[in-house]
């Protein structure tokens, strides 16, 4: 579905990302883990075009991404959260959600400033699919408050929603766990199933290992910026290169 | 080298020097608070205008420029302490307009206080110009203009002194790189700010100081010579010091040179569009660094 | 609505087309979240196309006007889009060195523009205060309407969502760079359509009104009022075109009750008046419990 061949970044003079080549396959849970500090959300940027690869290239479903803008990787059908949370604080939950769907609703500069009577049918289905989304991730006491006034955990789940709104076929999850307690995680863990159960396929950057490990299909190690190791979780989790890179060299 | 070439470089130094002052003055208060200070030419229009309404008076030359430098600080500290301290951590915007009213308060007040007369200066050392290259076809040299020159160098020096070599100048440069960190070792960001407010408006009172004598001063000298400044600093990077300098020194050199060889009915517009020029094709200024937004 | 006299009539007018400019301006600053410091820059240009096609070239006021209107909004198309990649205090920048280049242009072209002291316009095929302020009311009715629509759009939402995280925005597939031109076009578009109508009213157009000073005005009437509110908009310019013409005996303190004005919203009241007291209606609201 998803292939990068040898993605390299970097700022200044540090290698975010170097030559890194991967690929997603269609309806599994994937998932990128790493130290901190390894690069994965760079990764995740230039998987999803919020960064522009200075190497390497990048294709979804055959047609080429490399280099173009975020929202083209958007309207391909990749979706994303965000590790610092990128919420619409200047509205409330229902409209980040039906922000977030801008791609089914795309309407001309002429219709939006006059009108037509197709656009208010049109709005009732945008809100409407967008409470059920609220509703899917859990939210639905919070459909109409400020975002601005919704605890952590909800934020969270709240980009869910609004990433999901965009009905995209790859949906890109950075960290989506940090700073959740267990109950939460838990429940992440569920959503998290259901979604892939829905077709879609899910890259995790995750930090929370209980999560990694029973969620992901396949999990891919960044070190430094490389590709320390990929494959299934049992088999990631016993390499000695990735226990060393984790736990330091007296460990492995 | 011709005289007019000659005459053209010396005055776009002078002016350039005085760009310099101001865009060093907006450097540092960005660098200490990231607010760019429209008011920044206000405090070179109080500088001009205090020191004459000061000679006027009957006070010495001297003490009158040492009093308009002093006054010139005492409004930067007052701007800083009930203007931009009540409002810190507020989105751009709102900063932007808080300091584009204040400069355009201080220009009514000063309008009202001291009237809408253009007033002189007396020169430091007197108005007999130096002739350099012979007397058939030589250029001309204003004392004044060695004030502005040698006293720009040694209030750059001065500066460079101060933050490099003393505990509170690095203590600012700290703010300017890391503001959590900094307050972390016990630094105090708001005596920061205020010291960057108290001394970006000296520096740009003794600018307006320099320059009066020359150009004459008035109730709105301040708008072009603080728009400028500011492109002097976006030349050069804001947030550089270094780059405030070369940028207006610069600004100066294309702005006499084009009034000089182009068009001198455009010569305060060669400073927008070279500010513009800067902001769309070198977004980060001649030395400046960049901030990359973290996602 | 009536007016009592024809002074009235006439700060009705400057007030309607001053809201035409500030609903306009204010989707660009309010809703997409950008800036603009250079706006009566567009303002200037509307009425100086539109006065010299009228007035060195003989057109109909009536073909001067739209003529002038699209010229501006093909220029606006044009620098707009280099700028708006620019953000926050480059923009502002940005901007405001265009509009001082404007007005610097509109000032020294004197052969054309009859220089700063401005140039002769001839009036409109109808004249008369009554009259123009039934146009000016209805456009300005019309400009509202129009901006409302677009701010209950998608199209509406997807400014917001760019001033709210443009990051995620462009994520969600919202093409960041083509919605802010739409906002700046528009509202340059406005800008334009209201400095024209200004100087086929007046007869008279001078340099200043494309000036700095003028650009600042313009602004703090939309920051003032409301940003992200069109009705605070419209009161935004209502109330800093009026409180001039009250103060008239105190033209020496213009500037500095503009200076403070700015100031002091900006601090106690940084969303601006309207939508501060539309919290505070809804906060009073709910006190009783």
């Amino acid at each position: 579905m998803l292939r990068a061949a040898s993605l390299a970044k970097r700022f200044g003079g540090v290698r975010a990302v170097h030559d890194v080549t991967l690929e997603i396959a269609a309806g599994a849970v994937h998932s990128i883990i790493g130290p901190n500090g390894a690069g994965k959300t760079t990764l995740l940027n230039l998987l999803s075009g919020i960064e522009r690869p200075d190497l390497g290239e990048i294709h979804f479903d055959g047609a080429a991404l490399t280099g173009e803008p975020p929202h083209r990787f958007a309207a391909a059908g990749i979706g994303r959260t965000f590790q610092n949370l990128q919420i619409f604080f200047n509205m409330s939950a229902l409209e980040n959600v039906m922000a977030g769907a801008w791609l089914h609703q795309a309407c001309g500069l002429a219709a939006a400033l006059l009108r037509p009577p197709g656009l208010a049918r049109a709005e009732q289905r945008a809100r409407e699919e967008a409470q059920v989304l609220l509703e899917f991730v859990g939210l639905a006491r919070w459909t109409h408050a400020a975002s601005d006034a919704m605890p952590y955990g909800a934020l969270k789940r709240l980009e869910i929603a609004r990433a999901l709104a965009a009905r995209p076929r790859l949906l890109l999850l950075d960290e989506p766990a940090a700073g959740l307690n267990p109950t939460e995680a838990r429940e992440l863990d569920g959503l998290i199933r259901r979604i892939a159960a829905r077709g879609v396929t899910v890259v995790l950057v995750e930090h929370n290992m209980k999560l990694v490990m029973e969620l992901s299909q396949r999990v891919l190690v960044l070190h430094e910026g490389r590709k320390l190791a990929e494959g299934e979780p049992r088999q990631v989790s016993a390499d000695p290169a990735v226990l060393e890179a984790y736990l330091g060299a007296e460990h492995a | 080298m011709s005289a007019q070439l000659l005459q053209s470089l010396l005055s776009g130094l002078t002016v350039g020097a005085i760009y310099a002052l101001v865009a060093l003055g907006f450097a540092i208060i960005y660098n200490a608070s990231r607010v760019i200070n429209f008011a920044q030419g206000e405090f070179v229009m109080i500088g001009g205008m205090a020191a004459a309404v000061f000679v006027d008076a009957g006070l010495p030359l001297p003490l009158s420029v040492v009093a308009a430098v002093g006054l010139g600080m005492a409004v930067g500290l007052l701007l800083e302490k009930l203007a931009v301290e009540p409002a810190r951590g507020a989105p751009v915007v709102t900063l932007i307009i808080i300091t584009i009213g204040a400069s355009i308060l201080l220009r009514g007040l000063a309008a009202l206080v001291w009237g809408k007369k253009i007033r002189p200066l007396p020169a430091f050392s007197g108005d007999a110009p130096i002739v350099i290259g012979g007397t058939a076809g030589g250029a001309t040299l204003l004392p004044q203009t060695l004030w502005v020159l040698g006293t720009t160098l040694a209030a750059v020096a001065a500066l460079w002194w101060f933050f490099n070599r003393t505990l509170s100048g690095k203590a600012m440069l700290a703010v300017s790189h890391n503001r959590l960190a900094a307050t972390l070792v016990g630094i105090s960001v708001r005596r920061v700010l205020l010291v960057s407010f108290g001394l970006s408006a000296a520096l740009g009172a003794l600018a307006g100081v320099l320059i009066a004598p020359i150009s004459f001063t008035a109730w709105d000298v301040g708008v072009m010579l603080g728009l400028k400044g500011f492109a002097a600093a976006m030349l050069g990077g804001i947030g550089s010091g270094p780059g405030a300098v070369a940028g207006g020194l610069a600004l100066g050199l294309v702005e006499a040179l084009g009034a000089g060889y182009l068009s001198s009915a455009y010569k305060d517009v060669f400073a927008f569009v070279v500010l513009l020029a800067a902001l769309v094709f070198l977004p980060n200024g001649l030395a400046g660094r960049g901030t990359a937004e973290r996602v | 609505m009536a007016l009592p006299n024809n002074y009235t009539y006439e700060v009705a007018i400057l007030v309607g087309l001053n809201a035409v400019v500030c609903v306009g301006l204010n989707l660009l600053v309010g809703y997409a979240g950008q800036i603009s410091l250079g706006h009566a820059g567009f303002f200037g240009l509307g009425a100086y196309g539109s006065g010299i096609l009228a007035a060195r070239y003989g057109w109909p006021p009536a073909l001067s006007l739209p003529a002038a209107v699209a010229g501006v909004a093909v220029l606006a198309w044009l620098v707009g889009r280099p700028i708006l990649r620019l953000r926050g205090h480059y923009l502002a920048m940005a901007t405001l060195g265009l509009g001082i280049i404007v007005s610097q242009v509109l000032a020294t072209e004197d052969r054309i523009t009859g220089g700063p002291d401005g140039m002769a316009v001839p009036a409109f095929f109808f004249t008369g205060e009554k009259a123009w302020y039934w146009v000016i009311a209805t456009l300005l009715v019309l400009t509202v309407w129009l901006a409302q629509n677009l701010i209950d759009s998608p199209r509406g939402r997807a400014l917001r969502a760019l001033h709210g995280a443009e990051t995620a925005a462009a994520a969600a597939g919202i093409d960041a760079a083509r919605h802010k031109l739409a906002a700046f076009v528009l509202s340059a578009a406005l800008a334009a359509l209201a400095g024209a109508l200004t100087a086929h009213y007046s007869g008279f157009i001078t340099p200043s009104k494309a000036s700095f000073l003028h650009s600042i005005e313009l602004v703090t009437m939309v920051v003032f009022g409301g940003m992200a509110s069109t009705f605070g908009a419209v009161v935004g310019a209502a109330v800093l075109t009026t409180l001039p013409q009250l103060l008239a005996g105190f033209k020496d303190y213009e500037l500095v009750a503009l200076g403070a004005l700015m100031m002091l919203t900006m601090i106690f009241m940084p969303r601006g008046l309207v939508p501060t007291l539309e919290s505070a209606f809804h906060a009073a609201r709910r006190k009783p419990r």
